[in-house]
């Protein structure tokens, strides 16, 4: 079970900029680091992150090898209505996590 | 060997080690960048929390052969406030100090009947993360157990005692040389103050244990097997001369 950590404001007003913050658990191995036999660990990152507020797509990322374990991400948007953000990350080795989180605009 | 390093061992050689001064023991908290202390603040950005998800969830959960859950017993995590402040504590049954994580596997395997975990696992982390978390702003309280002084004896050789085939101690850096640099970074005064940390030279969540072996390993030495009692008394030492110091844990280190 991959634990992910997002925060958002409790409320804020309209027309007002939010941050909202991320944090997943990932190990990020880059691909480019060798083993203990020699033998290179395959890569295992995430690959992309998506966020949607009332289904639309307010924040894409793409990550790369270069980007550390548990990756932070924050970022603003504009309240506009009440509603839904939905998050995923995907990546290697089928790697998907979703989560949602609700915001109230008054 | 370049001549401003040799001339520096010399003089590490010649000198007798200074105990640090009361008004001035710092947490290296406050040798960081600002960025990383920014991490440590933020429960939003410090990755040790995820650690501390799992151990909510483990602190829960009923295991091995008595089917028992840490909070069958313990109650609430929040009843552990001001116990990760007083390890390493002396064991009855060990007839030694045993760290915090010594004494997560104690109660496993003793009420739990469940086996150990491994040192470093990421469940017993999670578990000594949460517990530590607990004691966040409390003052280091080592116990002052009569029981405990020749460990703390050893453990104080030990912090003194040169080793390794750079024939340091650790007094000679984080005493003598303390705030100084070493290499690009700033020498803190080895202060256990937030241990486990997230250290992002590991990735991860690591407990003093390792971050001692670290150490022992720099000095060309060899390290101790986890768990090995020398560490506990290093640990004991370590809290003793940090003791009163405010305890940060989960802590971010660079």
């Amino acid at each position: 079970m991959t634990n992910a950590l997002i925060r958002l404001p409790r409320s804020v007003k309209r027309g007002e900029a939010f941050e909202i913050k991320t944090l997943i658990q990932h190990p990020m191995e880059t691909g480019f680091r060798a083993g203990t036999n020699g033998t290179t660990i395959p890569r295992d990152i995430i690959e992309e992150f998506l966020c949607t507020y009332n289904g639309v797509e307010i924040f894409r990322m793409k990550l790369s090898s270069a980007i550390a374990a548990n990756p932070y991400i924050s970022f603003h948007t504009v309240a506009t209505e009440s509603g839904t953000l939905f998050f995923r990350w995907t990546g290697d080795n089928g790697f998907k996590v979703e989560e949602t989180a609700r915001i109230a605009v008054a | 060997m370049n001549r401003r390093l040799g001339a520096l061992l010399l003089l590490m050689a010649t000198q007798a080690s200074a105990e640090i001064p009361e008004a001035e023991r710092r947490s290296g908290y406050h040798d960081m960048g600002a960025s990383v202390q920014a991490m440590q603040d933020d429960d939003m950005a410090n990755p040790a929390m995820l650690w501390v998800l799992d151990g909510e969830k483990l602190w829960a959960q009923r295991q091995g052969a008595a089917g028992r859950s840490c909070a069958d017993c313990h109650g609430e995590p929040s009843r552990m406030t001001g116990v990760a402040v007083r390890y390493p504590a002396f064991s009855e049954s060990a007839s030694r100090p045993i760290s915090l994580d010594q004494r997560i596997n104690q109660c496993r395997t003793e009420q739990q009947k469940a086996p150990a975990f491994d040192y470093e696992s990421r469940e017993l982390l999670s578990l000594s993360a949460l517990v530590a978390m607990q004691s966040r702003e409390h003052k280091i309280a080592p116990p002052d157990d009569p029981r405990l002084r020749t460990f703390l004896e050893a453990g104080a050789a030990t912090f003194n005692r040169r080793q390794g085939q750079l024939n340091l101690s650790c007094a000679q850096c984080h005493e003598d040389n303390r705030g100084k640099r070493l290499a690009g970074a700033t020498i803190p005064q080895a202060h256990p103050t937030g241990y486990p940390i997230y250290r992002l030279e590991w990735q991860s969540l690591g407990s003093l244990q390792r971050r001692l072996r670290n150490c022992l390993i720099g000095m060309r030495a060899e390290p101790y097997a986890y768990g090995a009692p020398d560490y506990v008394a290093l640990e004991l030492y370590l809290m003793k001369r940090a003791a009163g110091m405010p305890f940060e844990a989960p802590g971010v280190r660079p």
